[in-house]
């Protein structure tokens, strides 16, 4: 049986261009972002608000009431710092992802965390703390894409 | 054979689709109702199973497959987990999303860096037994705390490493399968669940394991699985889920993860050995680890896992496989002589 260093090996990269329809309901949703708001949407049943805005409960499975606007602040429920890189990765490290319950509202809105410096992975975790109050930062030029908000600031 | 049911993933097969086309003869499946299932393995298994009780089918052979050393980073592929308009576009992966949970856990119920770092040192002192792990080296708690840090609060040892994997399983109907061996291993429960899609929909402390769990043991009948589970070989892709995946199997209550590691209930001598085999942080064949699981869990109740064999007498083991970020799907089948 030969050695793996006796195999030759291929160099190959896929890159396959797609055009996804965001529907309805994201559509919507992202409409509100080029106004610089937030879409949530609110079960009948459960009375949940959950955010993104989206056609149906998950936990129910009922359709839900039409998008309501959701706060734009929130606390950090958890967060992670990435300082690490891989081929084709969009978000560019250091960035901070973060958990993030908006005020009113009962699901996790998941997005990053900025507005800090992120050179020093020692200072961002002497300042990030779970539970920190957080506010959107949208961007000046807006496309109706979920990087309309920058990031979530720390609120002083 | 009577028909072959195989695990690949197209993402996690060298940009092959469908995977299964490639191996299909190799794997006995030409020209045989045969089918595959993209995702974790044991659900594979289930599937092949459910051939064997509806009557149709005498054997079945399931294959599960994947070649890590062909594919770039895990994180890569599993960035292509998310949908492609909210998660995708803020880089979401598997890494980090078990990053967030590693927060949570730490902070809601005061699991300690040390704790989840044991896990790693636990496994990987098992799988210097183990010839078929990837990953041989002895550790201590520091070497894991000094490991670089690449999702804070993930170490780069925490995570699973990426990894070869190929297993081909035989299962056979009651009569036939005491006609090809004389130690049979008897299938014996099987349960699965599934959570919401997006992450922050989910409590990530209070998932589906615990379901997949209670449906594995209605099945198999089990009651107290403290009691009944000579051995569990579960999948803990970052280290401090094996501590979450203790309480959702019930081997201890909900937040006690970390005492019960402490206690040494689960190391190869204890109690309630788990990952004797050294687990997924060891050996990280993607799509073929649940299906890994249940080989050393067979090997086990035959008395043929070599140097990890457990001193203590095996007659009922549990396999555990999850897929998707943080614990997302799980299965769970209980296997016993």
């Amino acid at each position: 049986m030969a050695e793996k260093q006796d195999f030759y090996i291929l160099e190959d990269e896929v890159s396959i261009p797609y055009q996804n329809a965001y529907g309805p309901t994201w559509t919507r949703f992202f409409e509100g972002f080029k106004k610089e708001k937030i879409y949530g949407s609110r079960c009948l049943k459960c009375n949940r608000v959950l955010v993104p805005a989206r056609s149906y409960c998950p936990r129910c499975f009922i359709e839900v009431e039409d998008v309501i606007e959701v706060s734009q602040e929130g606390a950090i429920v958890s967060w992670c710092l990435t300082e690490y890189e891989y081929f084709g990765m969009p978000t560019k490290p250091p960035f901070i992802s973060a958990l993030i319950r908006l005020d009113g509202t009962d699901a996790e809105f998941v997005h990053l965390v900025g507005g800090i410096d992120l050179s020093d992975p020692e200072y961002v975790r002497k300042t990030v703390k779970t539970g920190m109050k957080v506010k959107a930062v949208w961007k000046e030029e807006k496309t109706g894409h979920i990087l309309d908000i920058k990031y979530f600031a720390p609120v002083k | 054979m009577g028909t072959v049911i195989s695990a690949s993933s197209d993402v996690f097969h060298g940009g092959i689709s469908c995977a299964n086309s490639y191996y299909w003869d190799a794997g006995a499946a030409f020209l045989k109702n045969a089918s595959r299932q993209d995702g974790e393995s044991l659900f594979a298994f289930s599937y092949a199973i459910m051939r064997i009780l509806s009557g149709s089918y005498d054997s079945a052979l399931v294959l599960g497959v994947c070649k890590g050393s062909e594919n770039p980073e895990n994180d890569m592929l599993t960035h292509f987990f998310t949908d492609p308009f909210y998660q995708r576009q803020i880089g979401l992966n598997e890494t980090i999303a078990a990053a967030l949970q590693k927060r949570e856990y730490m902070d809601r119920y005061g699991i300690t860096e040390e704790q989840c770092a044991g896990v790693v040192v636990k496994n990987l002192g098992n799988a210097l037994r183990n010839p078929y792990a990837h990953i041989k080296k002895k550790v201590e708690i520091d070497d894991v705390l000094a490991s670089e840090v690449v999702m804070d609060p993930l170490r780069s040892m925490e995570c699973a490493p990426k990894s070869e994997g190929i297993i081909a399983m035989l299962l056979a109907k009651e009569d036939l399968a005491k006609k090809l061996t004389d130690k049979p291993v008897w299938f014996k429960g099987y349960g699965s669940s599934i959570d919401k899609f997006y992450l922050g929909d989910r409590d990530l402390l209070d998932g589906q394991l615990k379901t997949a769990a209670m449906r594995a043991y209605d099945v198999a009948g089990i009651t107290d699985p403290k009691k009944e589970i000579d051995v569990a070989e579960i999948c803990e892709p970052y280290a401090f889920q094996e501590l979450l995946w203790y309480e959702d199997l019930g081997f201890c209550e909900r937040g006690e993860g970390g005492k019960f590691f402490d206690s040494g209930a689960t190391k190869i001598d204890g109690k309630i050995p788990v990952n004797p085999s050294g687990g997924v942080i060891a050996n990280n064949p993607y799509v073929s680890r649940g299906l890994y699981r249940l080989a050393e869990g067979f090997l086990q109740i035959r008395g043929q896992a070599g140097e990890r064999q457990l001193d203590t007498k095996v007659t009922t083991a549990l396999a555990h496989g999850t897929h998707g970020f943080a614990g997302q799907c799980h299965a769970v089948a209980i296997i016993g002589n």
